[in-house]
């Protein structure tokens, strides 16, 4: 199994990177999210450069699940690659509901539940997110693994005060993987205008900038769980990917470097490869957790 | 051409870069397949530091002109990226993603026989609308030109225009050259001399509150307007949905579905 995937949001349909990459060798294509409704998602602009880094706002503007299952997973399978479906939804019946339509044939290889888009409000639990909240995380998972029965991953929020704690949570609910991390909480001022820079004011930060913290993340996750652990945040290069398997993560999602070249994803892999050969490991496992401390 | 919309990521030597108003530089790069590829009004991004993560993200950059081995463009520097940019020397290599965008509808141009080619460019908009009347003076079309700029030493692109045999009529906001006030007042009293509607077509490229003003003066005097509207990008490619652009027709976005738009489609915050 190819262990380098890319992430939600960062591939949109797929369709937009037929110039510069093969779909067929990317590990697996997490889809923009899905929600039961179509989406206009926030107001322009959404999206603002930081140092190292990228802002975004974007709001899960999407065409809503019937629009994805018509338009969309057809043109994905056709490439060959493993789809993973991104799904969300405002509350936890909306959650089922649109896990229950995703999982009607034709259906993608696996789910990842979006319970951690900063650019959204959920309702129904104590925190405006419920990747922040252990028990409705909980309470989420095992009713969409009751839905489904397939595989399901948990996207976590690293906006909490202890990313361990809902992820120990997730897969109490039955969580077959957890990825971390999505965005962390962010916004940029125009000190001149006196104006903030992203339309919808708060966005979620990513790329090489939020690296560290992303590494820690999983890091902990790793040490606290026992399902596997997917990791995302900045990365950039296959040493990056290193990095986080030496943090304990089994897979990896590429997500901001796709918009900064979009070609990067053979590249990324083959460093990532090169690495391995250096440290003559040949299996993932070899590398996973393997950070000597 | 380019009918399937192709899009490469390039290396391109650096052919020259100099600095030729008190804001603007011009770049010249060597894209023998973009010169081909590109339309006027699309863009490419360019990545303004090597092995660097900031700035992150490519910078976009509207094609000025296009010659048989490359493309130039005509910048300011405004930030960290543009001035990587503005440092870059003569047979240095570029990395640059393009063409992108959808530029000016050239198909209507042929479908109808515009008697009036109108022109409107606020001060940076002089870019793709120079690689327009660079490409429609080889047709011998008749083209007004209004640029716009806040004093003449803002001005840029006048000779570059000229050249193209367009019409130039100059407005500055403090009257140092031209017609003292907004370029689109002065296209007002050209469009009020009697210009029919319907064989008359604007090409509009400018700050915001222009554009919103275009395309009152578009649905007033009946005449189709096409301008330029951009937002801030991350990927370029329509892949992010970061650009979103209201209109009429839903949310389109400005990398992919534009930067061309038709004004009447916007939905301004002014309507």
């Amino acid at each position: 199994m190819n262990p380098v995937w890319v992430a939600s949001g960062t591939f949109g349909s797929g369709d937009e990177f037929r110039d510069f990459v093969d779909l067929k060798k990317i590990g697996a294509v997490i889809t923009k999210t899905v929600t039961m409704a179509a989406r206009a998602g926030n107001p322009s602009p959404r999206v603002v450069e930081t140092p190292s880094g990228l802002l975004n706002s974007i709001g899960l503007e999407n065409g809503g699940i019937t629009d994805f299952k018509k338009e969309i997973l057809p043109g994905l399978r056709k490439t060959g690659t493993r789809i993973i479906a991104s799904i969300s939804g405002s509350t936890e019946m909306e959650f089922a509901d649109c896990a229950a339509e995703m999982n009607k044939k034709p259906a993608p290889d696996a789910l990842e539940i979006n319970l951690s888009c900063p650019n959204v409000t959920h309702k129904g639990g104590k925190y405006a997110l419920f990747a922040q909240d252990p028990g409705m995380t909980e309470k989420i998972v095992k009713s969409l693994k009751r839905v489904t029965g397939g595989t399901l991953i948990v996207k976590l929020t690293p906006n909490v005060t202890d990313i361990k704690e809902i992820a120990k949570a997730a897969e109490t609910g039955g969580a077959d993987a957890v990825s971390l991390v999505n965005t962390y909480f962010g916004m940029a001022v125009d000190a001149g205008s006196m104006r903030p820079l992203l339309g919808n004011i708060t966005g979620g930060l990513s790329g090489p900038a939020i690296k560290p913290m992303a590494l820690k993340a999983v890091w902990d996750v790793y040490n606290a769980v026992k399902i596997p652990v997917i990791g995302i945040g900045g990365i950039m290069t296959g040493t990056d990917i290193a990095e986080f398997m030496l943090c304990g993560a089994t897979a990896v999602q590429l997500g901001t470097v796709n918009f900064v070249d979009p070609a990067c994803y053979p590249k990324i892999l083959k460093e990532f490869t090169g690495y391995m050969k250096r440290k003559k490991i040949t299996r993932i496992k070899d590398l996973v957790g393997k950070l000597q401390t | 051409m380019n009918p399937a919309g192709k899009k490469k990521i390039l290396q391109c030597r650096v052919l020259s870069n100099r600095k030729i108003t008190e804001e603007h530089y011009m770049m010249g790069i060597e894209a023998p397949w973009l010169a081909k590829a590109a339309n006027p009004g699309q863009f490419v991004n360019i990545k303004a530091g090597d092995n660097t993560t900031d700035p992150l993200l490519r910078i976009p950059m509207g094609i000025y002109k296009v010659r048989p081995g490359g493309i130039s463009f005509l910048y300011k520097v405004i930030g960290k990226g543009t001035r990587l940019l503005a440092e870059r020397k003569k047979g240095e290599t570029l990395d640059v993603l393009g063409p992108l965008g959808k530029g000016f509808d050239l198909a209507l141009l042929k479908r109808k026989k515009f008697l009036d080619i109108i022109m409107v460019s606020g001060g940076h908009g002089v870019v793709p609308l120079n690689c327009l009347a660079e490409h429609l003076s080889d047709r011998g079309s008749k083209i007004d030109f209004f640029m716009g700029a806040r004093t003449a030493g803002h001005i840029a692109g006048f000779s570059d225009v000229r050249k193209t045999g367009a019409r130039v009529h100059i407005a500055t906001d403090d009257g140092t050259r031209g017609y003292k006030g907004c370029v689109t007042d002065l296209l007002v009293k050209h469009l009020d001399r009697g210009y029919a509607g319907k064989n008359s077509v604007i090409y509009a490229c400018g700050p915001r509150p222009m554009i919103a003003v275009i395309k009152n003066i578009s649905m007033r005097y009946g005449v189709s307007a096409q301008v330029t509207y951009d937002e801030y990008m991350a990927c370029g490619i329509g892949a992010c949905r970061g650009c979103a652009v209201d209109t009429v027709e839903g949310i389109k976005l400005a990398c992919k579905d534009g930067p061309v738009f038709d004004a009447e489609i916007l939905r301004l915050k002014s309507d």
